[in-house]
C-alpha cells in the first residue's frame, strides 16, 4: 500500500522512518467506529421490462423482502402502468452490527408499451433530480453535517434472454445513461439458456456494447493500481452476469438452498456452475459496494455538477454581471 | 373384398387407430347411408360375405388415393418477437432442419423493418406428400416503437385472400393454388405476468382473419406452478379482450375424447423447441441440456410440445384448413364483395337502379350547368370591371389634357396681354414725346395719301383686269 502511494502521489518524497510505535494504525479503528455509528447508504436502481424477475433478484440479493412489489400492500396483481414510473422504497438492514440503509428504486412500465420512444426519460430525470437535490444541499449556506445521499449508486439493467443480441431498446437506454450512472448489465432468467447459448449470447452482447461505445461498470479509466485491474478484468470477463433469482428454498443433499424446482432438475441460485448470481452478489455487496459509491460521488456527480455550474455561469455572464459562483447561495439564483 | 379394402385403408386423420377401429369407422359411414341398402350392407360386413355388395364403401379409398396423388399443402405462419425460439420450434415440429446453419432462421439475419418471409418445404412420409409453407415475420415487435407493426402481417394475409378470390372469380380457372394462411402460431414471451399490450393489440386485429393458436415460448423458464398460473392469466385476458382463438373441435370418437380433452386443457401450449439430439438413458431425444438437468422436448411432463404437434398435424390439420376456407375466407369475401373496405367503412355504393341513375345524371347535369353559369357570370363581371376602369382612365386623360390646354391658352393670353400693355405703354410714351397735333395731321394726310394711292392702284388693277 505504501508503494502505490509512492507511485501515484508525491508522498514518496516525504517518507521518513519512525523510531518506535506511534499508534497511527489506530486510525483504522477510529474511522471504523465513526462509520459504524453513522451507517452506510446504498441506492440501487433496477431497470428492465416487466416479467424479467427484477423484484425476485433484489429480494434474493439482500435475502429480504426489499423490492417494491413485496412492499406494496395494494392489490395482488400489480397493473402494468401506461408510462414509465419511478418508485423508491427504503429499508434498513443490519448484519453484525453494520447498518445499511438500502434504497431500491424500481421502474415499472419501462419498455412495456407498444411505442417505447423516450421511455428512458423518466429514469434519466429521476437520476438528475437526485444529483440536483444533492447539489442544492451542498451549496446552501447552512448545510447539514451529513447530507442524505439519495443519488443512485448502481443501476442494474436487465437484458431479456433471447439468446441473440441486445435489443434496440437496450442499446438506446444504455447509451443515454452510461454517462450519468454506473450501469451493470445483467442477463435475466438465465435458466432459459444452456451453457453454450449463454457464452455465445455474452459474446454478442459485449460486441454490441463495444460497437456502441457503452461504458459499463467497472470502468477501465478509473483503475489506480494493478490489483484492481486484475479483479476488474475478471469481472469484465463475466459481464453481463447471467443470473437466476429465487425466494424459495428447497432441500438438496442435506442442505437447503435457494433455487427453482422444475420437472427436470433443481436450479441452484448460489451454485457457481449453474448461474452467476454469486459473482454478481460478491461484486455488488462484498467487494465493490464502496467503490460504486465512490465512483458515483467522484465521477458521475462531479460531471453533473460541472455541467450544471458551467451552464449557469454562462447564463450569468451573458446577463452582463459576473457573479462569483462559490459564494452563491442556491436559493438566490 | 371388404376386408381387403380395410387392410389397404391407412391412417388418414386420427393417429393410433387399430384395425377394429377402422371397421367401426366404415360401419358408421354405412349407417349414415340410405336405409334400403343398410340392411344388406350390415349383413354383408357382419358375415364377411360378398353377396349384395354395391361398392360405394370404396369411396373413401378413392378420395384418399386422389388426395395422395395430388399431395397436401399447408400454410403456417409464425409470429412473435425475435429470440423466442420460433425457428427452433418449426424444426422440432416437422423433425427436419427447415432452418439450418446454411439457411439460418430470420432471427439470425439483420433486419431493419418488418418483413414477411415465406419458406417452402416438401415433406414426404409413408408416400404422402406435404407441401409446407412457413410464413415468418422477422422484426415483429423488436423496434423501440412498435406501433402498427402488425400492419405488414395483416396486409399479407389479406393479399393472400385476394389472390384466392381473384383466382376463384376468373373465367378460366384451373387448379387454384391455395396459399392462404391456415394457421397462425403466436408466440408469447414467458414473463409470468400476463399478455403484453402488443400481444393483445395484435391478436385483436387478427383473430377474425386467421386461426390463432397462442403458444408460450421457451417454457422451460417456468416451473409447473408458474406455468399453470401464467396460462390461467392468459386465458383470462384473452376472454376479457374478447379475442377468438382457434378452438379445437371435439372428436367424435369415444376413445379419443378423453385424450383430446386433456390436450385441449393445455391451451395455451407451453412449448420448448430444440435442434439438438441428446442421449438420455441410451435413447437419443431432442432436448436441452442444462447443468441441472435435461429438458426433453417430447416429454409431456416437461412441456406441451407433443400436445401441440398432435393437435396441429395429426388431428386437426384438415379442420384448420376447413375453418380457414369456410369461415375466415368467406368473411373476407363477403366484406370485399359488399364493397366494404378493410376498416369496415363502406365505399361508394354503386346504385344499379336505372331511374335513380337518370335522376343522378340529371342532378349531375344541373350541377354542371350551375357551375358554368357561375363561371360565366364571373367572367362577365371581370370584363365589365375592366372596361369601366379603362373608361375612367381615358376620362382622366382627357381632363388632364383639357386642363393643360386651358393652361397653355391662358398663358398665351397673358403673354399677349402683357405685350399689348407694353405696346400701349410704348405708344403713350411715344405720343407724349412727339405732341398730339402732328400725329393727327400725319394721320389725316397719311390717310388721304394712302387713300389716293389705293384708288390709283385700284384703277390700275381694274385696267389690268380688262
Amino acid at each position: 500500500m505504501a508503494d502505490t502511494l509512492a507511485e501515484t502521489t508525491h508522498w514518496g518524497n516525504l517518507k521518513t522512518e519512525v523510531a518506535g510505535y506511534v499508534g497511527i494504525d489506530t486510525l483504522q479503528e477510529q474511522i471504523r467506529k465513526k462509520v459504524l455509528k453513522r451507517g452506510f447508504e446504498f441506492n440501487i436502481m433496477v431497470v428492465g421490462r416487466s416479467g424479467l424477475g427484477k423484484s425476485t433478484l433484489i429480494n434474493t440479493l439482500f435475502k429480504a423482502n426489499v423490492s417494491l412489489r413485496s412492499c406494496s400492500k395494494s392489490e395482488e396483481k400489480v397493473e402494468i402502468p401506461k408510462t414509465t414510473h419511478v418508485k423508491s422504497v427504503s429499508h434498513v438492514i443490519e448484519e453484525k452490527g453494520v447498518r445499511l440503509r438500502l434504497t431500491v428504486t424500481d421502474t415499472p412500465g419501462f419498455g412495456d408499451q407498444i411505442n417505447n420512444d423516450n421511455c428512458w426519460l423518466p429514469v434519466l430525470d429521476y437520476i438528475n433530480e437526485q444529483y440536483e437535490n444533492y447539489l442544492s444541499e451542498e451549496q446552501s449556506v447552512t448545510r447539514k453535517k451529513h447530507i442524505p445521499d439519495t443519488r443512485i449508486h448502481c443501476c442494474l439493467y436487465f437484458i431479456s434472454p433471447t439468446g441473440h443480441s441486445l435489443s434496440p431498446l437496450d442499446i438506446e437506454f444504455m447509451r443515454r445513461l452510461d454517462r450519468c450512472v454506473n450501469i451493470v448489465p445483467v442477463i435475466a432468467k438465465a435458466d432459459t439458456l444452456t451453457i453454450e447459448e449463454r457464452v455465445g449470447f455474452k459474446q454478442r452482447i459485449k460486441q454490441d456494447l463495444a460497437n456502441n461505445g457503452i461504458r459499463t461498470y467497472p470502468m477501465k479509466e478509473l483503475e489506480e493500481d494493478p490489483e484492481e485491474t486484475v479483479t476488474n478484468n475478471k469481472i469484465r470477463e463475466l459481464l453481463p452476469f447471467a443470473v437466476v433469482g429465487s425466494n424459495q428454498q428447497y432441500p438438496n443433499n442435506g442442505r437447503t438452498v435457494y433455487g427453482r424446482k422444475t420437472q427436470w432438475g433443481l436450479v441452484e441460485v448460489e451454485n457457481r456452475s449453474h448461474c452467476e448470481f454469486s459473482d454478481l452478489r460478491d461484486m455488488l455487496i462484498r467487494t465493490h459496494m464502496q467503490d460504486l459509491v465512490e465512483v458515483t460521488r467522484s465521477v458521475h456527480y462531479e460531471n453533473f455538477r460541472q455541467d450544471r455550474l458551467a451552464s449557469r455561469r454562462g447564463r450569468t455572464q451573458f446577463n452582463g454581471q459576473v457573479i462569483d459562483m462559490d459564494s452563491m447561495n442556491e436559493s438566490s439564483l | 373384398m371388404t376386408s381387403n379394402t380395410l387392410s389397404n385403408f391407412p391412417t388418414t386423420n386420427t393417429s393410433g387407430m387399430t384395425s377394429s377401429g377402422k371397421e367401426i369407422f366404415l360401419n358408421k359411414e354405412k349407417r349414415n347411408g340410405t336405409k334400403e341398402k343398410d340392411k344388406e350392407k350390415e349383413s354383408s360386413t357382419s358375415s364377411n360375405d360378398v353377396q349384395g355388395y354395391v361398392g360405394f364403401a370404396n369411396l373413401p379409398n378413392q378420395v384418399y388415393r386422389k388426395a395422395v396423388k395430388r399431395g397436401f399443402d399447408f400454410t403456417l405462419m409464425v409470429v412473435g418477437e425475435s429470440g423466442l425460439g420460433k425457428s427452433t420450434l418449426i424444426n422440432s415440429m416437422f423433425l427436419t432442419d427447415i432452418y439450418s446453419n446454411e439457411y439460418p432462421g430470420p432471427s439470425h439475419r439483420v433486419k431493419k423493418t418488418i418483413e414477411v418471409e415465406t419458406t417452402k418445404v416438401l415433406l414426404k412420409e409413408n408416400g404422402v406428400n406435404l407441401s409446407l409453407t412457413i410464413v415468418d415475420t422477422p422484426g415483429f415487435g423488436d423496434a423501440v416503437d412498435n406501433s402498427n407493426c402488425w400492419q405488414p402481417v395483416i396486409n399479407y394475409i389479406e393479399s393472400k385472400y385476394q389472390e384466392y378470390l381473384n383466382a376463384e372469380s376468373m373465367v378460366h380457372r384451373g387448379t387454384i393454388e391455395d396459399s392462404r394462411i391456415q394457421c397462425c402460431l403466436y408466440f408469447i414471451a414467458p414473463s409470468g405476468h400476463g399478455l403484453k399490450t402488443l400481444d393483445i393489440e395484435f391478436m385483436k386485429r387478427i383473430h377474425d382473419k386467421v386461426n390463432i393458436i397462442p403458444l408460450i415460448a421457451k417454457a422451460d423458464t417456468m416451473t409447473s406452478e408458474e406455468c399453470a398460473l401464467f396460462k390461467r392469466t392468459i386465458l383470462n385476458e384473452i376472454a376479457q379482450n374478447k379475442i377468438k382463438i382457434y378452438e379445437f373441435p371435439d372428436c367424435d370418437d369415444e376413445e379419443e375424447k378423453k385424450s383430446h380433452k386433456l390436450m385441449k386443457a393445455r391451451v395455451p401450449f407451453a412449448v420448448v423447441g430444440s435442434n439438438t439430439l441428446i442421449e438420455v438413458n441410451g435413447k437419443k431425444v431432442r432436448g436441452r441440456k442444462y447443468p441441472w438437468g435435461i429438458v426433453e422436448v417430447e416429454n409431456l411432463e416437461h412441456c406441451d410440445f407433443i400436445a401441440l404437434r398432435n393437435m396441429l398435424i395429426r388431428t386437426h390439420m384438415q379442420d384448420l384448413k376447413d375453418v380457414t376456407n369456410n369461415v375466415h375466407y368467406e368473411n373476407y369475401r363477403c366484406l370485399k364483395l359488399a364493397g366494404v373496405g378493410a376498416d369496415g367503412i363502406s365505399s361508394a355504393i354503386p346504385n344499379k337502379n336505372p331511374l335513380s341513375q337518370l335522376e343522378e345524371e340529371k342532378k349531375d347535369h344541373e350541377l354542371k350547368m350551375e357551375k358554368m353559369e357561375k363561371e360565366m357570370e364571373q367572367v362577365f363581371e371581370v370584363k365589365v370591371r375592366e372596361k369601366m376602369q379603362k373608361l375612367k382612365d381615358s376620362e382622366k386623360d382627357l381632363q388632364c389634357r383639357h386642363e393643360q390646354m386651358i393652361k397653355t391658352l391662358q398663358q398665351q393670353k397673358n403673354e399677349i396681354e402683357e405685350k399689348r400693355k407694353q405696346f400701349e405703354k410704348d405708344k403713350a410714351a411715344f405720343e407724349n414725346s412727339n405732341g398730339d397735333t402732328a400725329i393727327h395731321k400725319i394721320h389725316v394726310d397719311s390717310n388721304s395719301k394712302e387713300h389716293l394711292e389705293y384708288k390709283e392702284k385700284k384703277k390700275e388693277k381694274k385696267k389690268g383686269l380688262f
